[in-house]
Parts: structure tokens; C-alpha cells; sequence
């Protein structure tokens, strides 16, 4: 990460975006002021709501309609952005500085070919000839390695993969050689051996073009990974800005600090084993198989062995970690174990009695003991349902008294940790983390004995994250209760799990103590997943 | 594409033969007795003169067999003989048929042309006074019964105005030839066919508006806006035909309902087509000639939801590949 800072490309003054009127706060950004030096990678890092995209989309004239600058300057090539004309930035749109997002999926038009979207850009400069864009999307694709570029030019979107569909974003944005590149979170919804990629990527491309790289990022691994300077903002306001070193090693400001205490530390301790004789969740030869199609008029049937033949044991009191990339058959798992899906073959022994097998009013009363929260806080609460009903609902349907049940559910909303005034409450009242809570209470109203959490912290900011791990790690700690706990996350599998099962393709291809899947990774796969975490390689400095 | 089609081809012929089973005994089981109804109208209801009939059109057999002989009739298209009519049910619908296509397709294309205009106009004002207009006008014609549109219709710009012919398919007695003619019926035409499409004008209209408005929120619309497009060919190459895709599903549905979906209009017009010939065929019960048109709107609804299928795999790419 060493590249010499020489004149600002682009200078941000006391730069203030407001709100419209009824948002939670006045300004979205407000007083910020930095600059963006050639061939530097600038981390811009916050939580959701910080303001931290805010000043990316300004320079680009990209605000949401209701949101406006209402003061300061942005400075670029000796113009203030600020004042232009529409004809004006949309001129300096793509051709001076360009843009990457989050979810390269829908980021691309689903109908249109990859090399009619890349050569747009040409098209919308009026550059090249029709044969000469055709040439330069094929050189591109070529630069951000995506594999066969003849063939995926003549793709849709869907025909690609996440991190193919991130290169062809990054081509796209280097297409007319930028001075200024905006990567808003743009390894965020890809898996970590793919970010690693990608990040490797784009600092590769910002080595041999010399452009000045704006990133924005709510991940301090990523940082560490890939900054030359850091920009910290919360509430709109940066609250901390530096060099990489500077900001990561000695972080001044308490937010700051906060954060970066918050990242779960990928150092696992060793631990006593949890032994206990019957285990309480035990899983023999588990097969899930997906079909369409087929059928008498379906076409062609297609195949896809989502789990093959995982065997697992949990005993009482454990956490076991699922982790895998997307597609390795985590979720399945865990949806076979609670039977909201049909396994093909297999046995879910819980307590004794296979899960896997039981039919009609013994299924429903054995589903008691073993309960998911689930990853998205605000998909997984019915909006219309008032958080007392969402939690004693479980309750009341296996013969609880009404009353009693409620009772219940206020107790539990302060078990984890909500005011039990929540009952009244509708979702939508709540913050993610709230949320998420509820949730939480709401898999332990039934009293189960196991709990299957579905990457139920993935989709929180890292210091609510923390919080919710506590939380979990200290309701398992009273309940004794036995956890099975999936997630694409090796930082927070390190630190909630005591044993870690490494899934790829359907298969388990290592399974072990935490300490030992991150001290000694027996498996090629195991390894490469652990190396590809963004920020190992500091922490690991930082520790020796 | 090829085996898809062929496929569904297949399953399109299965669900006929269902449609036409399960039309045969609705229809068998309302009350009414044709041999009664034409001996009526003969005058002489007595029971040799009812036997007489029964035996002759075949409806002393029982149920499963009239069903059998119906169903081998078909296969070789051969939908029966009217009674009433004294002709064959295959000859009386394929007179007809021109007719009604003409109307419910120039109905169909106007409402499907001009309601995805007005939403795209509509959606790229959206807020404005030409918006609100523009979305007014459409709840109007949404609300307002096809019926009374027609009357409506007639009232002012053929009564009052003089301006178009009220009823017929051409002016009777006219004789005219070629060109022409083409200009007589076409004139004939406008104002059924804009009345039929008034109501999925509306319809278009509407999706058209919340489609465009939805699209633009994606971020494959912000991404053409940071590669530098103008506007125009956002709105165009990249809104537009993502929003497009609900309407297709849309105008499949419409499409499967133009063959019977004109009773109303035919009748206030006086349009010599199929939606005539069943509001008679009913109030006669001649059931051989219902059952046909029913048949030949089965199978034109089974054959658009064939046409937009393939229309959606031309469309969308992702159809495409699953």
C-alpha cells in the first residue's frame, strides 16, 4: 500500500447534503471535507445511515431526488461539480469519473447483452466505431480477467457469476480511463474468496492507471486490506481521517475505536470440548436433491445435489458452525434439520426421534424443540402482526392459554434485552438489530432445545452484530442450549462456535474444533477461505 | 424453441378436449329443452312431433355418447349442424370469424398502442398536470361500462355529429368495391373497435405508468446514468424495455379474450360477429353452436398464451434459458 500522494484530483469542501423534511436527522452529510489524491485508495468506512455514500453520489449529480447539497464545494479539474449543468456532468459521467456498486446483479440490465452494456459508454461519449468498441470490450474483459471473454460478451447477466458480473462493472468503469473510480461497497455481496479476488483487482488496475480510487466500505477488514488512506464518518460527519496505519493501528476517535473492537477477532480459543454421551441433534447420511423442470411438458429436468450424505452430531450446550460459500448447501442443511424442507434420505435424530420421518401431530408437537431465526430481520417479521402476537403465536398454536403465552412473550423481549412495551409494536418501529431480537425471542417463546440460526447476524451492522453474538452466546450460556449456527462469515464463526463443519458443494470437507479449523486447516478449501478473509494478514502481523 | 413449442402444443390439445367435455355437460345441464324450444316455434308441441326431433338431431342418445360422436366430429373438424340455422356450426362460426378478428384486434391494437404511450408520456411527467390528466382520463374509461361507452358513442359522434356510421360492418346497399369498401368498413370499424378498447387501454395505461416508475427505481438505471447516457435513451433502452414485461403478460391475457369478450359491443353495434351469433345461439338454445364458439374461443385463448410465452422468451432472456 505504498503509492506517493501527489496533487488532489478531487477536493470536497464543507461539503452539507440535506435531508428532506421527516428524516431522522436534518443533514445526510454534513460540514465533510477531504480529498482524493491520483492513484490513492481512499476507504470512506461507516455504518448503514452514516452519510458515507452520500458525498460519492453528489459528485456524480446521482442524489435521490428529495436530497440536495445545500453547501460547500466539490472541486475537480478546477471546476466546482457543484455548479454544473446536467449536460455539463453528464459529460464527466463515465468518461472522467466512474462507478462501481454493491450488487453487481442488479447493477447490470437484466436484458442486455455484457458487451452492449460495456460499449455504451463509448456510445454515450460518441467514441470509436461501432468495431472499435467491440474491439476495446473485448481488450477490457480481457484486463479484469474475466474467463472467455469472447463468450461473455455475447452473456445476459444472469449467465454469470457475482464476481464475473463485478468484473464486467470494473470494465465498464475503466472503459474510458477515469481519473477518479467510485467502488461503493463493491465486494460486499460477493463471497470472500471472490472479494478477495476483486480487491486484488482493482488494486492491480488503480498500480497501472494511476487513478484515484474512492471506496466505500462498511467492512474495516476490507480496509485493512486495500486502503492507502480512511475516512471514517458516523452520523454524517467524518469522524476520523488518516493513513491506513494511522486510523487502524491507533484509532483516535471513540467511534472508531468502537468499531474496530467490534470485528470479530479471527483468533478462536481453545476450548474444552462439550461432551455429553447421546448427543441432542444428530445427523446420518442427510441428502437434499433440487429438481425442476421435467415432468410430462417441463423440458429437460434439471439436477442440482444441494446436500449430499452430511452426517453431523451436536450435543447439548454446543455451538457447531455450518460455514460455506454461496451455494455450498449451508441453508439447505439447516432447513432440512428443521423440516422446512423435505430431505431426500437421511436422518434427523433430535433427542432420539428422527425428525426426517415424522408425520402430522407428532411432527408439529417434536417441532418445539428445535427453532430458526433467520438472516433478514425484515423479511422474516410478518409487518402486519404486532411483536407480542409474532412471539406468542408459536406458543398459543402448541395449547398455551392466550394470556399465558403473552406473559411469556413480555418476559422474553427483556430476556433479550427489548422493553417489554414492545409487545404492542409493530416491526416496522424497530432497527434491524431490534429486529433481529425479536426474532430471537421468538424462536425461544416454544422453549426448544435447539436453536438453528441462518446467518442471523449477516445482514447488521458490525457493532449491532456484536451485540446480537453476545446476546446469542449468553442465552445459550443460560438455556443450555444447543446451537447450530450457519454463516458465509469465518470472523464471526470464530468467535461464537466451538465446533466448525466447512461445507462446499453439498459436502462437509472439514469439521473440527474452531481452534483447530483456523490454526490448522487440513483441508486446500478450509485454507483458501481462511486466507481470503479481508484484514488476516494485519491481524496476524499485529498478534506476533 | 422448437421442442417448447411442440410441447406445448400437445398440452394445448389435452386441455381443449377437457374445455370441450366440461362445456358439453354445463351445457346439458341447464334447463331447456331444444327439441321443445323449436317445437314451440313450430306450433305444434306434441309429444310424437318432440320424439321426432329428438331422434333426428341425435338427442335421444345417451349423454356419453352425444359426447363421443361430438369429440370425433372435432378431431376432423367438424363442429356439428345448427338446427336453427340449417347449417353446418363450422360454416356459420367461420363466417362470423373474420368479422369479430377484424374488431377485436383493431380494438386490441389501439389499446395496447395508445394505453402504453399515454403510460410512458404519463410516467415521464410523473406529478405533473399532463400526469394527472393523463391518469383521470384513464380511471374514466376504466370505470365506465363498455355498454354505455358504446351508447355514448353513438349518441354523439353518429347521432349528433354525424361524423361516423353508429351500426353495421358496411353500409347497406352501398356496393362498394375495393378501396372503397376498405374505407366503408374501416369506417364502420372506429368507433366499436375504440369503445372495445377504451377499458385495457386503461389497463395498459396504468401498468405501463407503474411499471416505468418502478424501473427507474433499479440500479441498472442508475449505473446507465453514471456511464454518462442522455435521458432519452435511458428511458428508452433501458426503462422502457424492462418495463415492457408486464404488459406482454397483460396483452396475452387481453389477446385470449378478444373472440369472446365482444358480445356487448357486437350487439349495441350490430356487428355481424361470433359474440352475435352466441347471444342468439343462447336465447335459441342451439347448443351445437355454442358449444363451437366456445371451442374456437378456447382454443384462440390457449393459442395467445402460446403466442406471449414465446413473446416473453423473445423478450427476456432469462425465459429464455430455463
Amino acid at each position: 500500500m505504498t503509492s506517493t500522494p501527489s496533487e488532489p484530483v478531487l477536493r470536497i469542501e464543507d461539503l452539507q447534503i440535506a435531508l428532506p423534511e421527516g428524516a431522522d436527522r436534518a443533514f445526510a452529510v454534513d460540514d465533510v471535507s477531504y480529498e482524493l489524491n491520483a492513484g490513492e485508495i481512499l476507504c470512506i468506512v461507516g455504518e448503514s445511515g452514516s452519510g458515507k455514500s452520500m458525498s460519492a453520489n453528489a459528485m456524480m449529480g446521482l442524489l435521490p431526488d428529495q436530497v440536495r447539497p445545500t453547501a460547500g464545494h466539490i472541486f475537480f479539474d478546477g471546476q466546482d461539480l457543484l455548479t454544473l449543468s446536467e449536460a455539463e456532468l453528464r459529460d464527466l459521467r463515465g468518461r472522467r469519473i466512474a462507478m462501481i456498486f454493491q450488487e453487481p446483479m442488479s447493477a447490470l440490465n437484466p436484458l442486455m447483452r455484457i458487451e452492449d452494456q460495456i460499449s455504451e459508454v463509448f456510445e454515450a461519449h460518441n467514441l470509436l466505431t461501432p468495431k472499435e468498441r467491440r474491439a476495446r470490450t473485448l481488450e477490457l474483459l480481457n484486463e479484469v480477467q474475466i474467463p472467455d471473454p469472447e463468450k461473455a460478451m455475447q452473456a445476459y447477466p444472469f449467465q454469470l457469476s457475482g464476481g464475473q458480473r463485478q468484473r464486467v462493472m470494473i470494465a465498464m468503469a475503466l472503459a474510458l480511463e477515469p481519473d477518479v473510480l467510485i467502488a461503493d461497497e463493491p465486494t460486499t455481496a460477493l463471497d470472500v474468496t471472490t472479494q478477495a479476488q476483486i480487491l486484488e483487482l482493482i488494486h492491480d488496475l488503480r498500480d497501472r492507471h494511476g487513478m484515484a480510487v474512492m471506496f466505500i466500505t462498511h467492512d474495516f477488514g476490507v480496509v485493512a486490506e486495500i486502503a492507502d488512506r480512511v475516512a471514517v464518518m458516523q452520523f454524517g460527519k467524518i469522524v476520523e481521517k488518516g493513513t491506513a496505519e494511522e486510523v487502524l493501528d491507533n484509532p483516535q476517535h471513540d467511534y472508531t475505536r468502537k468499531l474496530i473492537a467490534a470485528i470479530p477477532k479471527l483468533h478462536a480459543e481453545k476450548q474444552e470440548m462439550v461432551t455429553s454421551p447421546t448427543p441432542i441433534l444428530e445427523v446420518i447420511g442427510l441428502c437434499k436433491t433440487y429438481r425442476s423442470g421435467g415432468g410430462l411438458f417441463g423440458g429437460p429436468e434439471r439436477v442440482v445435489k444441494a446436500v449430499k450424505m452430511i452426517n453431523l452430531k451436536l450435543a447439548e450446550g454446543e455451538t457447531l458452525g455450518i460455514v460455506g460459500e454461496s451455494g455450498s448447501g449451508k441453508s439447505s442443511v439447516g432447513r432440512c434439520l428443521v423440516r422446512l424442507m423435505e430431505p431426500d434420505a437421511g436422518s434427523v435424530f433430535l433427542a432420539g426421534e428422527d425428525m426426517a420421518h415424522l408425520k402430522g401431530e407428532k411432527l408439529r408437537s417434536a417441532r418445539k424443540s428445535i427453532q430458526m431465526i433467520f438472516q433478514d430481520p425484515f423479511a422474516s417479521l410478518n409487518p402486519r402482526t404486532k411483536i407480542g402476537r409474532i412471539i406468542a403465536e408459536g406458543p398459543i398454536a402448541h395449547g398455551v392459554p392466550a394470556q399465558v403465552a403473552f406473559a411469556k412473550a413480555a418476559e422474553l423481549l427483556e430476556l433479550v434485552g427489548l422493553d417489554k412495551s414492545a409487545l404492542d409494536r409493530y416491526p416496522h418501529e424497530f432497527s434491524g438489530g431490534q429486529r433481529q431480537r425479536v426474532g430471537i425471542a421468538r424462536a425461544l417463546a416454544l422453549e426448544p432445545r435447539v436453536i438453528i440460526a441462518d446467518e442471523a447476524v449477516s445482514a447488521l451492522d458490525v457493532s449491532i452484530q456484536a451485540q446480537v453474538l453476545d446476546l446469542l452466546a449468553d442465552l445459550k450460556a443460560r438455556l443450555n442450549l444447543a446451537l447450530v449456527f450457519i454463516t458465509h462469515d469465518l470472523r464471526v464463526a470464530a468467535q461464537i462456535c466451538d465446533r466448525i463443519a466447512v461445507m462446499q458443494k453439498g459436502e462437509v470437507v472439514e469439521i473440527g474444533t474452531a481452534h483447530d479449523i483456523f490454526n490448522a486447516p487440513q483441508s486446500a478449501y478450509t485454507q483458501s477461505l481462511i486466507e481470503a478473509i479481508p484484514g488476516r494478514e494485519k491481524e496476524l502481523a499485529a498478534a506476533s | 424453441m422448437l421442442r417448447f413449442i411442440a410441447m406445448r402444443l400437445v398440452k394445448a390439445a389435452i386441455i381443449l378436449i377437457a374445455i370441450v367435455t366440461l362445456n358439453f355437460f354445463l351445457i346439458h345441464a341447464a334447463p331447456g329443452d331444444p327439441a321443445a324450444v323449436m317445437a314451440g316455434e313450430a306450433g305444434a308441441a306434441d309429444d310424437i312431433f318432440l320424439e321426432q326431433l329428438r331422434e333426428q338431431f341425435g338427442l335421444d342418445k345417451p349423454l356419453l355418447t352425444q359426447l363421443g360422436l361430438y369429440l370425433g366430429g372435432i378431431i376432423q373438424l367438424d363442429l356439428g349442424f345448427s338446427y336453427r340455422q340449417q347449417m353446418p356450426v363450422a360454416d356459420l362460426i367461420f363466417d362470423r370469424l373474420p368479422a369479430t378478428l377484424l374488431l377485436t384486434m383493431t380494438a386490441f391494437v389501439i389499446s395496447l398502442v395508445l394505453g402504453t404511450l399515454a403510460g410512458v408520456l404519463a410516467s415521464a411527467r410523473v406529478g405533473k398536470w399532463s400526469d394527472t390528466l393523463i391518469s383521470t382520463v384513464a380511471l374514466l374509461f376504466y370505470a365506465t361500462p363498455l355498454y354505455w361507452a358504446a351508447l355514448m358513442a353513438v349518441l354523439i359522434f353518429s347521432v349528433q355529429l354525424n361524423w361516423l356510421p353508429g351500426f353495421g360492418y358496411e353500409t347497406v346497399g352501398g356496393n362498394y368495391e375495393g378501396l372503397d369498401r376498405v374505407i366503408d368498413i374501416a369506417k364502420h370499424l372506429i368507433l366499436p373497435a375504440t369503445t372495445l378498447g377504451l377499458f385495457f387501454m386503461a389497463v395498459y395505461m396504468r401498468m405501463t405508468r407503474a411499471s416505468m416508475l418502478e424501473v427507474s427505481t433499479l440500479d441498472f438505471v442508475k449505473t446507465a446514468r453514471a456511464k454518462g447516457l442522455k435521458p432519452s435513451i435511458i428511458q428508452r433502452r433501458h426503462v422502457f424495455r424492462n418495463a415492457l414485461l408486464p404488459v406482454v403478460t397483460l396483452a396475452g391475457l387481453q389477446a385470449g379474450q378478444l373472440v369472446g369478450g365482444a358480445v356487448l359491443t357486437e350487439t349495441v353495434f350490430a356487428w355481424p360477429g361470433i359474440g352475435r351469433l352466441m347471444f342468439e345461439a343462447l336465447a335459441q338454445r342451439d347448443y351445437n353452436v355454442l358449444l363451437g364458439v366456445f371451442f374456437v374461443s378456447a382454443a384462440m385463448v390457449l393459442l395467445f398464451n402460446l403466442i406471449t410465452d414465446i413473446l416473453y422468451r423473445v423478450v427476456d432472456p432469462r425465459i429464455r434459458a430455463s
